[in-house]
C-alpha cells in the first residue's frame, strides 16, 4: 500500500493541472474565432481606406451614469458618453481649447464683466426646435437656480444676469472677473419648457437619446439635422456598461463590442495586431502626496530628498508598461497651452544628493513612514511597491497600507489624516481647476500645502483678462510647486483605445470625453 | 473499504506535510529575497534559476510563494486556535449546563451563523483597520459557531452516560467531569472540524488578501498573488497557476485529511 501514496498524488496532482489547462484552451478557443472574425474584416478593409456612412459601434464604459439630466449629473462617466448628446454655447477641441459651437462668435468686454454670445441660425434640437436665446437664458438660470434659489453648479453664483439683447445675442453679465468662465460655458443648453432632462433628455448634440437600461446600456441614435455638415458618421451607438475589465475585454475579444477605451495598457500586448490602438496623453496627474502638516514632510528639503530618491522612469516601465509621460508638476503635456515644459528634470534621480539633503533636514538614516494607497487601483498599488524599494536606498522604510476607496476619500481626502497616498487626479479644461488644487483655501487641498506667494498667483490669473499674461501666470504656479517639491509628480499614464480593425476617425480630448461624431467605418 | 479510507488519509496527509515542510524551509532558506525587484527580469517563465518563473517585478515566485506559506500556515493555525478553543468552551457550557444558558448561548451562535464569514470579516477589517492580524482574528471569531455547535452536541450525548452520572455521584466537579471525562470523548470530531476549517481559513485568509484587505503589499500571500497575476493571464500564465496550485493543494490537503481522520476514528468501521 505505502508504494501507491507517491503515485496517487502525482495523479492528483495532474488531474488539477487538467482542470488548469482545460480552462486555458476554452479561452484559447474564442481568441481563435475572434482572430478570424477580424483578419476577414482587415482584408475588406485593407483595400482601400475610404469613410464609410453608417452602422452601428458598441463602446464598452465602466460605469453606471448618475443622472440623465446634464446639468444635475457630476460624474465624469456621465459626461463622457451624454458629451455626445448635448452642446454647448462653446465645445472643447482636442487642444483643451473652447471653441465656438452654439454660439458663433463672442466677445468679451474690456473689464471682462460682460460676455456676448452670437447664436448660430441653424441649430435644432432633436425635437426639431430651433434653439433660441430662450433656452439659453433657461439653461443658464437653471444652473444658477434663479427659481428654485438652489445653484445647481457653484461656479454659475458668480452669474450676475443673463439677458437676451435681440434674436440672436445673449449677453451675460458677470459679478466678478473670472478669467476660466468661458470653459464654463461648454455646459448643455437645454430646450425650455421641458421638463422631462431625467428621463428622456433632448439635446442638440450630433446623437439623439433613444434610450437608457440601467446598469445595461444607453443607446443613442444619429442626429440628421446636426449643423455640421457631414458629421456624426454613425447611424446608432450603444453605450453597455461593463464594470468588470476581464468581462470587457472578452468581449472585446469576441467581437460583441467594437471600441473599448481606457483599456489596460499592459493588455495591448496580448491582444495582438488585429486590433487599432489609439494612445496618448489623457491629461492626468499621478503624484505621491506629502502630508506637509507632519513631520518630516513639513520640511522642504526632506521633500526634495525624497523626489531626487525616486526613479520616475523606473515606476513608468513597470508600473504603466512603458506607457506613460514623466511630469515635473502638476500639469499634464496634454494641456499644451498651459504645460510648463523642463520642469520633468528637475529631480533626476541623485541617491548621494538626497542622502546629503536627508542630513541636512536630520534624517542621515531615514525614517520609517507610511503609504496609503487606494486598494482598487492596482495601478497606484504596483506604484507603491516600487517607490518602497527606491525609497529604501537612503534608508527610509515605507509601509504600504492598502485602504478601500471609500475610506481613502473619507480619511485621506477629506480627513487629511496620512502619511503619504498616491493618487491619480484628472485633468480638467480649465487651468485653475487643476493648479487652484494647491490653493490653501480650497477645499480640498489635502497635501495641506500653505504658500502665500501661490494663493496669490493663483488669484491673480484668475483675474487677468490679459491670455498671455494668465497663461504665464499658471506657468509660474508649476514652476513653484516643483521648487517646493510640494509632492512627487510621476506621470501622465497613457490613455489607450482599442477599436476593430475597420474604425477610424478617434479623437483624443484632453477631457473624460468620446467624441462618437468623428468615428467611421472604412471600407 | 478499508483501503479506499487510508488512502484519502495519505493523500491528505502527503499533502499536508508537503506544505509543511515547504514552511519550514522558508523560516531558514529563501532562494531570492521576497520582494526585491528586477526590473530587466519581468515575466521570466519557468527556469532552473526562477523554477516557478518571476512576476511583473521581476521577483522571484517560489520565494514567494514559500514566504506565503507562513502567512497561509499562520493564519490557518491561529485562527483554528481561536474558533477551536472559543467554540469547544461555549459548547461544552452549553451542551452541559443545558437550559436557558445553552439557549442563549447556542441563539447567539445561531446568529454568528446567520452572516456569511467573508461579510462578518469585512466588517471587522472596516472597523479595526486591515492588517494580517485583525484578518485571523475575525476568521478565527467566524469559525466559533461552527465548533460550538460540534461540541454541544458531543456533550449532550455524552452527559446521559452512566460514567458521567457515576462521577457525578463520586462528587466530581462539574469542571472536572467537563474537561476530563466528556472531553476527551468529543475530541475526536472537533479534530475533524479543526482540519477542515484549517482550509477554510486559508482559503478565506487568499480570499480577503484578493480583494486587498488581508496581507498588505509587498508581501507576499498566495491570494493576493493571484489578484496580481490576473491581469497577466495569457501574459504570464505561470504567475497565476503557482499560487492557484499551492491554494488547491491546501485546501484538498486538509480537507483530505480531514475525512481520513473521521473514517480513520468512525466507531463502526
Amino acid at each position: 500500500m505505502k508504494s501507491l501514496k507517491p503515485k496517487i498524488s502525482f495523479f492528483m496532482l495532474i488531474g488539477l493541472l487538467m482542470l488548469t489547462v482545460v480552462g486555458c484552451s476554452a479561452q484559447g478557443s474564442t481568441n481563435d474565432t475572434s482572430t478570424e472574425k477580424n483578419s476577414d474584416t482587415e482584408d475588406s478593409s485593407s483595400e482601400e481606406m475610404k469613410k464609410k456612412d453608417g452602422g452601428k459601434v458598441v463602446v464598452s464604459v465602466p460605469q453606471d451614469i448618475d443622472y440623465l439630466d446634464p446639468h444635475l449629473s457630476a460624474a465624469s462617466g456621465t459626461y463622457e458618453i451624454m458629451y455626445n448628446v448635448f452642446e454647448g454655447l462653446l465645445k472643447p477641441n482636442e487642444q483643451g481649447e473652447v471653441i465656438p459651437a452654439i454660439a458663433d462668435d463672442y466677445s468679451i468686454s474690456e473689464d471682462g464683466l460682460t460676455y456676448t454670445f452670437i447664436l448660430r441660425k441653424d441649430v435644432t434640437f432633436h425635437n426639431g426646435e430651433p434653439v433660441t436665446t430662450d433656452d439659453v437664458k433657461y439653461s443658464m438660470e437653471r444652473l444658477m437656480g434663479v427659481d428654485t434659489g438652489k445653484p445647481l453648479a457653484e461656479s454659475f453664483t458668480n452669474i450676475e444676469s443673463v439677458e437676451a439683447s435681440d434674436e440672436k445675442t445673449v449677453v451675460i453679465k458677470l459679478k466678478d472677473v473670472d478669467s476660466s468662465f468661458l470653459t464654463q460655458m461648454t455646459v448643455a443648453i437645454l430646450p425650455k419648457g421641458y421638463d422631462k432632462h431625467n428621463e428622456h433628455p433632448i439635446g442638440a448634440g450630433p446623437f439623439k437619446f433613444v434610450e437608457y437600461s440601467p446598469e445595461q446600456k444607453i443607446v443613442l441614435e444619429k442626429n440628421e439635422d446636426y449643423y455640421v455638415e457631414g458629421i456624426p458618421y454613425l447611424d446608432e451607438v450603444e453605450f453597455r456598461i461593463i464594470p468588470d475589465s476581464e468581462a470587457a475585454l472578452l468581449s472585446f475579444k469576441a467581437g460583441e463590442i467594437d471600441m473599448y477605451p481606457r483599456i489596460g495598457n499592459e493588455r495591448i500586448e496580448e491582444l495582438g495586431d488585429e486590433f487599432n490602438y489609439i494612445q496618448g496623453d489623457q491629461n492626468m496627474v499621478q503624484l505621491m502626496t506629502m502630508n506637509h502638516e507632519r513631520e518630516p514632510f513639513n520640511d522642504r528639503t526632506v521633500r526634495k530628498a525624497i523626489n531626487y530618491t525616486i526613479d520616475v522612469n523606473e515606476i513608468i516601465e513597470t508600473a504603466a508598461f512603458g506607457f506613460g509621460t514623466k511630469l515635473g508638476s502638476n500639469m499634464s503635456p496634454a494641456m499644451e497651452k498651459y504645460y510648463q515644459s523642463g520642469l520633468e528634470d528637475t529631480y533626476n534621480v541623485d541617491i548621494k544628493k538626497s542622502k546629503q539633503l536627508l542630513e541636512e533636514g536630520g534624517y542621515p538614516d531615514g525614517f520609517e513612514t507610511t503609504i496609503s494607497v487606494p486598494s482598487n487601483y492596482q495601478f497606484h498599488v504596483d506604484t507603491a511597491q516600487v517607490i518602497a524599494q527606491q525609497l529604501e536606498q537612503v534608508g527610509i522604510k515605507a509601509n504600504i497600507e492598502l485602504v478601500e476607496w471609500g475610506v481613502w476619500l473619507d480619511r485621506i481626502y477629506k480627513g487629511r489624516d496620512y502619511d503619504m497616498t498616491i493618487i491619480g487626479l484628472t485633468g480638467k479644461l480649465d487651468p485653475h481647476k487643476v493648479l487652484g488644487r494647491y490653493e490653501s483655501t480650497y477645499a480640498a487641498n489635502f497635501y495641506n500645502y500653505n504658500n502665500e506667494e501661490y494663493d496669490e498667483i493663483i488669484q491673480q490669473a484668475k483675474k487677468e483678462t490679459d491670455d498671455e499674461k494668465r497663461v504665464n501666470l499658471y506657468k509660474e504656479a508649476q514652476e513653484i510647486l516643483t521648487n517646493d517639491a510640494v509632492a512627487v509628480y510621476i506621470m501622465d499614464p497613457n490613455f489607450s483605445v482599442a477599436m476593430r480593425s475597420d474604425l477610424a476617425g478617434y479623437k483624443l480630448y484632453p477631457l473624460y470625453v468620446q467624441d462618437m461624431s468623428s468615428i467611421h467605418y472604412v471600407e | 473499504m478499508l483501503n479506499t479510507k487510508s488512502i484519502q488519509l495519505k493523500i491528505g496527509a502527503t499533502f499536508v506535510s508537503f506544505l509543511f515542510l515547504v514552511m519550514i524551509i522558508s523560516l531558514f532558506y529563501l532562494p531570492y529575497e521576497v520582494n526585491y525587484m528586477v526590473v530587466e527580469d519581468r515575466f521570466l517563465p519557468p527556469s532552473l534559476e526562477h523554477p516557478f518563473g518571476t512576476d511583473n517585478f521581476g521577483r522571484d515566485i517560489l520565494s514567494r510563494i514559500m514566504q506565503g506559506s507562513q502567512t497561509a500556515f499562520l493564519v490557518g493555525f491561529t485562527a483554528v486556535s481561536i474558533g477551536g478553543i472559543g467554540g469547544t468552551i461555549i459548547g461544552a457550557i452549553a451542551g452541559y449546563v443545558g437550559g436557558w444558558i445553552d439557549e442563549i448561548f447556542m441563539r447567539i451562535m445561531d446568529a454568528m451563523m446567520a452572516f456569511p464569514g467573508i461579510l462578518l470579516a469585512l466588517m471587522f477589517i472596516t472597523v479595526f483597520g486591515s492588517s494580517l492580524t485583525n484578518t485571523t482574528i475575525a476568521l478565527g471569531i467566524m469559525s466559533i459557531p461552527g465548533f460550538a455547535r460540534i461540541a454541544r452536541s458531543g456533550f449532550i450525548q455524552y452527559k446521559q452516560f452512566d460514567f458521567v452520572k457515576a462521577a457525578n455521584g463520586m462528587g466530581a466537579s462539574h469542571v472536572s467531569i467537563i474537561f476530563t471525562h466528556i472531553l476527551p470523548n468529543v475530541l475526536s470530531p472537533i479534530i475533524v472540524a479543526a482540519s477542515m476549517s484549517f482550509a477554510g481559513a486559508v482559503l478565506a485568509e487568499a480570499g480577503l488578501s484578493y480583494l486587498g484587505l488581508g496581507v498588505q503589499p509587498p508581501d507576499p500571500s498566495w491570494g493576493r498573488m493571484l489578484n496580481e497575476a490576473q491581469s497577466y493571464i495569457t501574459k504570464a500564465p505561470w504567475y497565476t497557476l503557482a499560487p492557484g496550485i499551492f491554494i488547491t493543494i491546501t485546501v484538498l490537503g486538509f480537507n483530505l485529511l480531514g475525512d481520513g481522520i473521521r473514517e480513520l476514528r468512525d466507531p463502526r468501521k
